[in-house]
């Protein structure tokens, strides 16, 4: 087993299918009357949070406590980062308290990783930036296989700001790992420059083989949606935006949102995801959102379940 | 130099295995441990079996089956993992977990059989009694085991065994069965033949 998650590319097949089998058994848990397993008792896990998120960190304290384990949750404002303090300084810290774990939450992409460098102990990475969130990835990809039961083969189709969404990264790499086919889709301005060019050369070029991830891109909606397993709609990440992406708010809507219009010509059994939290009326109706096709409480209940699994495999054994 | 002869070098230790129980025994066994069952348990009335994997959960289903034919009672019949409660979880690579089931009708209130393969130190069984405790309050707990080979660490006993067998440290002792591993019988292995 790997000691840290910094990315969905650190997981291969077996890695990856084995956190969703874990996961599975971790569910039942929920399910029983005393909710708790005694797996991690008597190790602590730091919950260090440097940007604002509500599910994000309730799953992971809620994962660690089910499993037993001790939790500590810090959170930039109101701590010594206020003062100054570096990350480094921070680490260290948490380091000689003895975590044993460290869930990372960090507005630069890459700072899990020189954490990782830093702390004996495993690093989860739970969003950097715009670069990844490898358990939303993995919560995904849970959630598919259980609304429909395999991964490999599914059509997934990733709407929207694809340009500043570290799930839809973290998505691509795990799920063209686990063999599903990955569509892109949103506006140019919003589809980083390399995939669109590396899909671009793939297609011309009639065979995919250099390129992996294996994705296509596409500019219109309306064109892959009879052919999609699964939509996974994308926040647009407002507070990411330095520029002006598109013309208005309302062309965005009509061009990419979701609505009960488009959603009614998606396949009888697709299903539609969205990581949260939602702008409701942007990129999805609220019709969509309530719909029986909408797995999007589904995800939040699934994401405590693959964290309890990500925590177990990384910190259960001695090989942490 | 030329290698030695084969004759001269001194004989290959054979890793000495003994058959303890045969398919058929294994069969008689399990047999004698559901007669016992009915009659401790008077009938096994709100009776539930729960097996350990990974050859517990298929001695459960047998037992039940044979209660069934000789009295024609349905027991229940479950499986508890026990990977998460185990003491030396943190001193191993992290294993594997597998599925926990238990019977609709739950465990509280009901009498359990634990059912294990083998019973060595006792540590599984705490593992399993600590594992029942967080999914519910049975009655009362019982242990059935196939084999019983001493060296306890831990003040457990079973309730039903179906073989003891003398061993020592050095030595092994294998449970196969149809289910899992293609055929019944019971082996010791290791230590020496005299």
């Amino acid at each position: 087993m790997i000691r840290h998650l910094l990315s969905g590319a650190d997981l291969d097949a077996a890695t990856a299918t084995r956190i969703l089998d874990t996961a599975a058994e971790m569910a039942t848990v929920a399910g029983r009357e005393v909710k708790k397993l005694p797996a991690l008792r008597g190790r602590t896990v730091v919950n260090l949070f440097y940007e604002d998120s509500t599910r994000t960190r309730i799953s992971f304290e809620a994962a660690a406590k089910r499993l037993s384990a001790d939790v500590i949750n810090f959170s930039a404002k109101g701590s010594s980062v206020a003062k100054g303090e570096s990350l480094k300084d921070t680490a260290l810290t948490l380091q000689a308290m003895g975590a044993d774990a460290v869930v990372v939450r960090h507005p630069a992409s890459g700072a899990p990783h020189r954490l990782a460098e830093w702390v004996d102990g495993s690093v989860v990475n739970a969003g950097d930036g715009t670069h990844e969130h490898p358990t939303q990835a993995l919560l995904d990809a849970y959630t598919m296989r259980s609304r429909l039961g395999r991964l490999a083969g599914l059509s997934v189709t990733v709407v929207g700001d694809v340009l500043h969404s570290r799930v839809a990264r973290s998505n691509v790499l795990l799920l063209s790992t686990l063999g599903a086919k990955v569509t892109l889709v949103g506006p140019p301005t919003l589809i980083p420059v390399d995939w669109a060019t590396r899909a671009a050369a793939a297609n011309t070029s009639g065979g995919g083989a250099a390129q992996s991830p294996d994705i296509t891109v596409c500019y219109d909606l309306d064109a892959v949606l009879p052919t999609s397993d699964v939509v996974m709609m994308l926040r647009v990440q407002r507070e990411r935006m330095t520029d002006s992406y598109f013309p208005s708010a309302r062309e965005y809507a009509r061009r990419y949102g979701l609505d009960g219009q488009r959603m009614r010509r998606l396949p009888e059994h697709a299903i539609v995801m969205h990581p949260g939290p939602m702008n409701r009326g942007m990129e999805i109706t609220p019709e969509v959102a309530d719909s029986a096709r909408s797995t999007i409480v589904e995800q939040v209940t699934n994401g405590v379940s693959v964290r309890m699994a990500v925590l177990y495999l990384l910190l259960g054994g001695n090989n942490a | 130099m030329a290698c030695p002869p084969a004759a001269e070098s001194p004989p290959a230790r054979q890793p000495s295995v003994k058959v303890i129980l045969a398919s058929a025994d294994v069969q008689r066994v399990v047999d004698r441990i559901a007669h016992q069952i009915l009659e401790k348990t008077q009938g096994a009335a709100d009776t539930v079996l729960l097996g350990i994997p990974t050859r517990g959960a298929p001695l459960a289903r047998r037992l039940a089956a044979r209660i069934s034919t000789f009295e024609d009672v349905a027991v229940p019949v479950g499986v508890l993992d026990i990977t998460l409660y185990r003491d030396d979880l943190r001193r191993h690579a992290t294993r594997a977990i597998g599925p926990t089931e238990l019977p609709p009708g739950g465990i509280d209130g009901k009498r359990v059989i634990l059912v294990d393969d083998v019973l060595f130190s006792g540590r599984t069984v705490r593992a399993a009694l600590d594992a029942l405790n967080d999914v519910g309050r049975p009655s009362s707990v019982q242990l059935a085991v196939l084999v019983d080979r001493g060296h306890r660490e831990l003040p457990i006993r079973a309730d039903y065994v179906g073989k003891n067998i003398p061993t020592s440290l050095a030595e092994s002792v294998k449970v196969t069965l149809v289910e899992t591993d293609g055929t019944d019988g019971v082996k010791l292995y290791g230590g020496t033949t005299s």
